[in-house]
């Protein structure tokens, strides 16, 4: 008797491996069948193609809505509270961290949560590379740093009177709840230190804050709460991403199909999923490649992918056309095709920046001209005294390259070759040869800024502050630069210059409606090919070998000209019996 | 040895040559759009059609290469020297001499030598390589990740870019054969009717008269 379980354990294996195999061989087959299917079912459609053609526009774009709903905004939907009827929020506040000590009183676990994530610590250590990264920390091309300047760019922090070293990031009442959750449009932030007297100005008149209404006005975060900063990154409207900007906070589905207010209306959490205040989706740590696509039921809820909704084969498998697309998910980002332009809905983004020109004043002040109309007929600064000259675009055909999802940044801690003809602020990896790799869309952001010559770094510019050195009110770089770095412990060698660096921007918003994406011809052309600069792979329409090209072109045409000798001299040759 | 009016091309002789006519015009037109030589289809269209093209092909050369071997019609390809030469001189000499063309059909020799040779370079080399290359082309998608796949993809792409070419000369070639020695009707007759003029030996011809009566004019 004993022996029987180990005789039964081979078959059961054996019969699990005949499963196994007969299932391999459904699926072979299934696929094949599928495939011969469809090839009969385009055959078929091929000759009622007009029809096909406009039964298949139906499919996946949303069709446009005539009215609009509350914003999607992920998996938590319809409340079981009404915030208006609390007591705790009844108030009064004299401030917003009031309003936060009154969220955390039901809201238990929240300040723990929230404290973990990168809106409140600003900080990310790279895990691949180690790098230190977050806008604590790293210089872009835009503003430079926010290191030394929070009492000013912290105003995008989520949290309360960050404007030094001595903001304390274990204090969860300093947690600012209401800008990312109220809903009355009427919340404002301002810099958390005074600055400068000629920068004080700017926020002069603005109306008082009514705590009490936004505290009782809270939902989930809309397109207006997350757009309040990520929509004006880099000190304005669009400046910095390009593909985010006020356009989204009301845009129509022409220019994000996703968040379209006549289409699917998506808050920005319907993507950027949230699980105990952290937001699937990151710049530091792009998925270049999602090959796990939607999971099942209930599953993958935790990434910002194209694929975690629409899968691994997005398109419906109704031609020819459309077998090669679902193809071409293994090499081509779904934001290539799919966001043919970004900075599209009449918001310019800046590309090119020169700090070489900042400072110049009239009568000792500074001063700003408007040189740019974009296409929402908003006029657009070219120049300011305290950031130099910008240039704008809009509706911008974006640069494509292998991607593999890593970035590599230039921090204050790079050193580099002070001659370099230019520095890319991250650098990015990627390849054909690399599995993980796409081709991505991305930005290229251009600009000239503050270096130390003497030492080949990037620097920390002390730019907002009330005191002597700060660059904006005392247009002084040399003195901005050598408190920046002083501040911090940097060494700095007395002597700046102006470098030109690169950034580069993934483009992954303003998804357009399918039938504005990019037809196959748009990269598949010997002229003007979309992808014309990515390396690494035959491209068919794209590439030619030149001299078959040449050899082929020379032997049909020599048959050609043979011909016409041949049939020429028969002509005019006598002519033979006739049989 | 006398001429008779014989059917020397089959119900599925004529389907097969006319359809892969047709197959073969769309196939070098959709082709060389797609290799970017002229824009009167879309890249899109271009691909449908393309592949759609020669999935046809394929399967009406399952057929022929079947049809071939059961009714022993392969045996018309089979490469022979003698009459090569005669034909090949009357081409390039001959023809313009007001000569009449060597070579007279036989019953089981329908081509001559020249065309014979002509016809079996292009089943055994130009046609597979044109399919060989074009369905590693086509999956291209289920081998990228082989180690030195785009390599690969460049000499597939460079093996069946040469054969479309070559096989572009081949149908001007034999569109240009056409208008010699008889009209152009009479050579393209045959291939609607499936009669043509055939050297027949008095047994053929009893033959055919007594059990094939249908074969014969």
């Amino acid at each position: 008797m004993r022996s029987l379980p180990s005789l039964r354990e081979p078959c059961i294996r054996q019969r699990h491996a005949e499963r196994a195999a007969m299932r391999h061989r459904r699926i072979a087959a299934s696929t094949l069948g599928r495939f011969l299917t469809t090839c009969l079912l385009a055959l078929t459609l091929s000759f009622v193609g007009q029809y096909a053609s406009a039964e298949r526009s139906g499919w996946p774009t949303p069709p446009a809505s005539e009215t609009s709903g509350p914003q999607i905004s992920g998996p938590l939907r319809g409340g079981t509270a009404d915030h208006t009827k609390f007591k705790e929020l009844k108030g009064p506040f004299a401030n917003g961290s009031e309003v936060t000590q009154a969220c955390l009183g039901c809201h238990t676990e929240t300040g723990e949560h929230f404290m973990r994530n990168i809106h409140w610590t600003w900080s990310y250590t790279d895990p691949n590379t180690g790098q230190q990264l977050g806008k604590r920390y790293l210089i872009n091309n835009f503003c430079t740093n926010s290191r030394g300047n929070e009492g000013m760019c912290a105003q995008c922090h989520a949290g309360y009177g960050w404007k030094d070293e001595t903001f304390d990031f274990t204090d969860e009442t300093k947690i600012d709840c209401l800008v990312c959750h109220e809903t009355t449009g009427t919340y404002y932030k301002t810099p958390n230190s005074e600055g400068h007297a000629a920068c004080s100005v700017m926020l002069e008149g603005k109306p008082p804050l009514d705590l009490v209404a936004a505290a009782q006005s809270v939902d989930l975060p809309q397109r207006a709460n997350c757009g309040t900063c990520h929509f004006n990154g880099g000190g304005g409207d669009n400046v910095k991403h390009g593909d985010l900007s006020t356009a989204l906070i009301k845009p129509p589905r022409t220019l994000d199909v996703h968040m379209g207010v006549d289409g699917l209306n998506f808050a920005c959490s319907a993507c950027h999923v949230t699980n105990q205040h952290v937001w699937a989706g990151s710049r530091y740590n792009v998925i270049s490649k999602d090959t796990e696509g939607t999971g099942l039921p209930g599953q993958r809820s935790d990434v910002a992918t194209c694929e975690s909704c629409h899968g691994l084969a997005p398109h419906p498998v109704d031609s020819i056309a459309a077998f090669k697309l679902n193809d071409h998910v293994q090499s081509i980002a779904c934001q290539t095709c799919h966001i043919p332009e970004f900075a599209r809905g009449g918001v310019a983004t800046v590309v090119d920046w020169d700090w070489r020109t900042a400072g110049k004043t009239r009568d000792g002040e500074g001063y700003h001209e408007e040189g740019y109309i974009q296409g929402n007929g908003d006029h657009r600064y070219t120049y300011k005294s305290i950031k130099g000259n910008f240039t704008y675009d809009e509706n911008i055909v974006p640069e494509y390259a292998w991607f593999d999802g890593q970035m590599r940044y230039t921090t204050i801690d790079t050193r580099f070759d002070p001659n370099a003809e230019s520095i890319e602020i991250n650098g990015f990896s990627g390849s054909r040869g690399d599995e993980r790799s796409r081709i991505w869309p991305f930005k290229r952001m251009h600009t000239w800024q503050p270096y130390d010559k003497g030492n080949g770094t990037l620097v920390y510019t002390h730019l907002w502050g009330e005191d002597e050195a700060a660059y904006w009110g005392n247009y002084d770089m040399g003195a901005a630069i050598e408190k920046g770095m002083a501040d911090f412990g940097l060494d700095y060698s007395g002597e700046y210059g102006f470098i030109e660096t690169l950034s580069w921007w993934p483009i992954t918003h303003m998804v357009a409606p399918k039938e504005q994406a990019l037809a196959c011809g748009d990269c598949h052309t010997p002229r003007n090919s979309r992808l014309a600069e990515v390396k690494g792979v035959y491209l068919p329409g794209r590439d030619r070998n030149r001299w078959i090209d040449i050899l082929g072109t020379l032997l049909v045409a020599g048959i050609f000209g043979g011909i016409l000798i041949h049939g020429g001299i028969r002509i005019f040759s006598p002519k033979g019996d006739q049989h | 040895m006398a001429l008779h009016h014989v059917k020397i091309f089959s119900i599925f002789e004529r389907f097969w040559h006319w359809s892969q006519m047709a197959l073969i015009m769309v196939l070098l037109i959709s082709g060389f759009g797609l290799h970017g030589f002229h824009g009167l289809l879309s890249f899109e269209d271009a691909v449908t059609l393309h592949t759609l093209a020669a999935f046809a092909l394929l399967l009406l050369w399952a057929f022929s290469v079947f049809w071939l071997f059961t009714t022993g019609a392969w045996r018309h390809f089979i490469p022979t020297g003698s009459g090569l030469w005669s034909v090949l001189r009357f081409y390039v000499y001959g023809i313009f001499k007001g000569e009449r063309h060597p070579y007279r059909k036989a019953y089981w020799r329908k081509h001559n030598p020249l065309q014979a040779l002509a016809y079996l370079v292009l089943k055994i080399v130009l046609f597979p390589a044109i399919w060989v290359s074009g369905l590693a082309y086509l999956s291209y998608y289920a081998w990228r990740n082989l180690p030195n796949a785009p390599v690969w993809l460049e000499n597939i792409a460079l093996v069946h870019t040469a054969a479309a070419f070559a096989i572009l000369a081949f149908v001007l070639i034999h569109v240009y054969l056409l208008t010699t020695g008889h009209s152009f009707r009479e050579h393209v007759m045959p291939m609607i009717t499936g009669f043509d003029e055939v050297d027949l030996t008095p047994e053929e011809e009893a033959y055919l008269r007594t059990d094939e009566p249908s074969q014969i004019r």
